[in-house]
């Protein structure tokens, strides 16, 4: 099932609407991974507010998204992971370290704001501090 | 609880046996008829070797004897009827007077088994003569003691396990407030021991909480936690992780001197932990936290609040 990537200004938008398959995954990296240089995005949300259960190869996969995105100089965020997904994740030991995650899609947008608001104009937020 | 064990088994064998000959019932009716005209005597009997063995000592000797009547008088009627059902309400009524007065199983089943004692002593005094008609008299007897023994026991048992129900329940109730001290920040004050079901209750109300309320800072305080193993302490560092994959940041505050030395000691990793002395300190990082978070899209106005405080 292919999942529809969307754009919203300088950001791309992937919502995972039902479970995917491993192919499904790697076909949603490859083509996130793609499209974030050809439309020079700066930040990448991907939304998994649908999924129920989350997999060893599903984190890999999130994880692998944000460091390559990065790599293409996009910030990754992912948002809307259920609290029994959470849970269930750290027991099983998958806790996504160095990715961002927050609570939905509007956390999402407002965390991509200040990070790429953050990378333009460190100045006065180093002054302030 | 090995006594309480054996009875039964003897009891379940009792109760597959034949149902009781014309004889051995008359045996019985005979037996009923000496513990009641010796009532006095064995009761007195019974009280003092309850005192003599230090059993009770939660009542006072007035008290003793009065339970001990009651007792008696149950344990002759049940053996006379063999139905137990008096005997079990009394018991039950027992267990609820004394469970409260600090009264442990093995004083209880300590006196019932007493109390077999000095009534099978008192068989053997009467028929010593005839020791053919005392076997016949203890077969009757001593199965029916024996049930008699198991269900006071088990009485007790089964009313000090209610009453454990009952208190588990009620802490659980109590346990788990997870408040919103402001808009995107909760306190999860934690008091007294947790185990694993408790901590596992935790975590779910703290997640769910989060997602409700859109938290982005928890302080989670541990003040009243007397003690930390690395069990509990792993489960923290995962209800940590669990928060973060909901975009909230949670600080922990109050951990005791004890705890701390605990935890270091055996190795538990809490470096990804942010953790902060009390409760104020906590709320007061928290705070400066979100305004971290609000400040570069809030509204002009509400970012410039907190640059002119400074």
């Amino acid at each position: 099932m292919e999942v529809p990537i969307l754009r919203q200004g300088q950001y791309l938008i992937a919502s995972i609407q039902s479970a995917l398959t491993d192919a499904d995954l790697s076909h949603l990296r490859e083509a996130l991974i793609a499209q974030v240089g050809r439309s020079r995005c700066r930040g990448v949300i991907v939304d998994v507010t649908a999924l129920d259960v989350m997999d060893s190869f599903a984190v890999r996969t999130l994880r692998d998204i944000a460091h390559m995105a990065r790599l293409r100089g996009a910030e990754t965020v992912i948002v809307g992971i259920q609290p029994d997904v959470a849970f269930a994740m750290v027991q099983l030991g998958l806790t996504l370290k160095g990715v961002a995650t927050v609570l939905d899609l509007e956390e999402g947008l407002a965390f991509l704001d200040s990070r790429t608001k953050a990378t333009l104009d460190t100045k006065p937020k180093r002054g302030r501090g | 609880m090995a006594d309480t064990k054996r009875s039964m088994s003897v009891s379940t064998r009792a109760s597959e046996a034949p149902a009781l000959t014309e004889s051995s019932a008359g045996l019985l009716r005979e037996l009923v008829a000496h513990l009641r005209q010796n009532r006095t005597q064995l009761r007195e009997e019974w009280a003092r070797r309850i005192t003599r063995a230090e059993l009770l000592t939660a009542m006072t000797e007035e008290e003793i004897f009065a339970e001990a009547t009651a007792v008696y008088d149950n344990y002759v009627e049940a053996l006379e009827t063999g139905t137990f059902e008096a005997l079990q309400a009394y018991s039950r009524r027992l267990s609820e007077r004394i469970i409260p007065r600090g009264v442990e199983t093995d004083e209880v089943v300590g006196i019932v088994l007493l109390l077999r004692d000095v009534l099978a002593r008192s068989l053997f005094n009467k028929y010593q003569d005839n020791v053919e008609k005392l076997n016949r008299i203890l077969d009757s007897y001593e199965p029916a003691a024996n049930r008699i023994a198991n269900t006071v026991a088990v009485g007790f048992v089964e009313e000090r396990e209610r009453i454990i129900r009952q208190q588990q329940e009620a802490i659980r109730e109590l346990s788990t407030p997870v408040l919103q001290v402001r808009e995107r920040l909760l306190i999860l004050p934690i008091i007294g021991v947790i185990d694993p079901q408790r901590a596992r209750q935790l975590t779910e109300q703290l997640l769910r909480a989060i997602r409700a309320n859109r938290a982005k800072v928890v302080v989670i305080d541990v003040t009243g936690v007397a003690a930390m193993d690395s069990g509990v302490a792993n489960h923290l560092v995962q209800t940590v992780e669990a928060s973060r994959l909901l975009g909230a940041t949670v600080i922990v505050t109050g951990l005791s001197p004890e705890i701390a030395q605990t935890l270091v000691t055996i190795g538990v990793d809490l470096s990804e932990m942010a953790t902060v002395g009390d409760l104020q300190g906590g709320i007061e990082e928290a705070e400066r936290l979100l305004a971290d978070r609000a400040a570069p899209t809030a509204t002009p106005v509400r970012e410039i609040a907190p640059e002119s405080q400074r």
